[in-house]
């Protein structure tokens, strides 16, 4: 059961150059796979493509092979795909439904549109803002929130599809780092459910602290894949993303020149 | 961040759905099922126009729109939102008739080459009542009615929910579309826009902030589309509603009433029973 990309290149209509090359890509049943890269490194197009959106809903050409559970879904409807993979985007104003006028009905709407039972989506909504820590805000109007509360409202929606499959671009693009902890706590408990979840990231502290594995794009191609803590190394900085703070704060530690030992205590004592 | 929590175990469910959705409204007129209410407005204001003279447009008035308006507790709030509604086509109707009667004969005043008649004054007068029951109406629907609720109750009598959703997403995205414009406002006056002084000062101003309120508006449909189809929006068939409100027999046939009621006015007109 797993989500699988090979040898994929995507090219948007109307581009010369290839958004995407050669990629490969396994989100087996609850991993999380980490994507970091510069902007312009193709995050959003491996997003868009994982989830089954590029070409599919929005043109362009794309080549190798996107498979779900080893069947090939090229030739799937949009809604057969995206009863499988949810994808979330930065911008949470264009992912509030815009016909909910309290926060609950907002994170509902996806369980409503998939005919759940009624007590199933009341139980699922409150679950995934509980998940978010948005319960007392269950009565609000979504429109009448900080950017930062409607982000986490646009991913208590997608937690609420319990999705087998998460793609995330840049979910806490808004966050503060309380709000950062609860969308990567919640996306643990939700890989531990069984999904697979592939998040795209500036921000290498949080890839670090829910990721297993990772991928660095460069130019639309897999710069360094493999484990998080090898991907998400002081390698980062030549692709123009800063790494993860304790890779940043050892450095510093050499750079000053303290001992050994405490380089390494300090790297102990900020490993995860 | 805590490596993998502990999976948590669910509460109690003894959580239903939040008190704010689907609250009963404060008066039995807010309680009446959105279909009724939304006939009722519908069939006044066909009324309105169909019923001629004075009287009949009056007693409309008084039955439909400000009987309701006063059990519904709103009757204070409905006169001042439907008389600003109305008010600048009820004055310039008023005007244009009571000077502009043709064939009046009962002169009442002359300024200059105008002339008000007592006929011009009777006949702006029954047009003007006419715009107050329409336009009172239509009030003391949006007065007494929450904006979805309409459009659940549709979805529940079988309106496709897509239908539903266009509907929905058109009166709820307005306030957005408001936050937009003042956004953009506030930003093209930080690069020096002016948007104050003259009229024409300011409908100079009005290009810069509508063209990017309109076309960042269209560059977010993709996104939307994206994000409404990651949430099963294109499942095709029917989806499950939260609550919908209630409905009864009575209201049924209240309904049904209305719309034969004012079926037969229409003949009644078309023939000359009524005059």
């Amino acid at each position: 059961m797993s989500l699988r990309l090979e040898a994929v290149g995507y090219r948007y209509a109307g581009a010369r150059q290839p958004a995407l090359l050669d990629v490969d890509l396994e989100l087996p049943d609850g991993a999380v796979v980490g994507v970091a890269g510069a902007s312009e490194a193709g995050k959003t197009t491996l997003c868009l493509v994982a989830a089954g959106l590029a070409p599919r809903a929005i043109g362009g050409r794309i080549r190798g092979t996107l498979t779900l559970d080893g069947e090939t879904i090229d030739a799937w409807p949009m809604h057969r795909v995206a009863a499988e993979i949810s994808i979330g985007f930065q911008n949470p104003a264009t992912q509030l439904s815009g016909v909910t006028t309290t926060v609950f009905e907002e994170v509902a709407f996806g369980p409503m549109n998939l005919a759940l039972a009624r007590d199933e989506i009341i139980d699922r909504a409150w679950d995934a803002l509980e998940a978010v820590g948005l319960a007392d805000l269950a009565e609000r109007d979504p429109w009448r929130l900080s950017g930062g509360q409607q982000q986490l409202v646009a991913i208590a929606g997608l937690l609420a599809m319990r999705p087998r499959h998460l793609v995330l671009d840049e979910p806490t693009a808004q966050l503060d780092p309380a709000g950062t902890q609860l969308v990567g706590d919640a996306l643990l408990r939700l890989a531990q459910r069984g999904a697979s979840i592939l998040i795209a990231e500036q921000k290498t502290d949080l890839l670090a602290a829910v990721c297993d594995t990772a991928v660095a794009l460069r130019h639309g191609r897999v710069a360094a894949a493999g484990p998080a803590a090898e991907v998400l190394g002081a390698g980062l900085d030549e692709l123009g993303v800063a790494p993860p703070a304790r890779v940043r704060l050892q450095r510093a530690a050499r750079k000053a020149g303290l001992p050994p030992d405490v380089i390494g205590r300090l790297a102990e004592a900020t490993a995860r | 961040m805590a490596r993998r929590p502990e999976l948590t175990v669910a509460s109690p469910r003894d959580r239903g759905l939040p008190e704010a959705i689907g609250r009963p409204g404060p008066s039995a007129f807010h309680r009446l099922n959105p279909l009724t209410k939304a006939t009722l407005a519908t069939m006044s204001a066909i009324a309105a126009v169909v019923v001629g003279g004075l009287v009949g447009p009056l007693i409309l008035l008084a039955l439909a729109v400000v009987l309701p308006a006063a059990a519904a507790g709103v009757l204070r709030r409905l006169a001042v939102t439907s008389v600003l509604l109305a008010l600048p086509i009820a004055l310039s109707a008023f005007v244009l008739n009571l000077f502009f009667f043709p064939g009046g004969q009962d002169v009442l005043l002359r300024i200059g080459p105008v002339v008000a008649t007592a006929e011009g004054l009777a006949f702006a007068l029954e047009i003007l009542v006419r715009i107050m029951a329409i336009s009172g109406a239509i009030t003391l629907f949006y007065l007494t009615t929450r904006p979805g609720d309409l459009v659940v109750d549709l979805e529940r009598r079988g309106v496709s929910p897509r239908i539903a959703f266009v509907a929905n997403a058109s009166v709820q995205t307005v306030p957005a579309m408001v936050e937009r414009a003042s956004q953009i406002t506030a930003a093209q006056r930080a690069r020096g826009l002016d948007t104050e002084g003259s009229f024409l000062r300011r409908a100079r101003g009005v290009v810069p902030i509508v063209g990017p309120v309109i076309l960042g508006s269209i560059a977010e449909v993709e996104e939307r589309t994206l994000a409404l189809e990651a949430r099963s929006f294109s499942r095709p068939g029917r989806r499950t509603l939260l609550w919908a409100p209630a409905d009864s027999a009575v209201e049924a046939v209240l309904r049904w009433a209305m719309v034969v009621a004012v079926i037969g006015l229409v003949v009644a007109r078309a023939t000359g029973a009524l005059a």
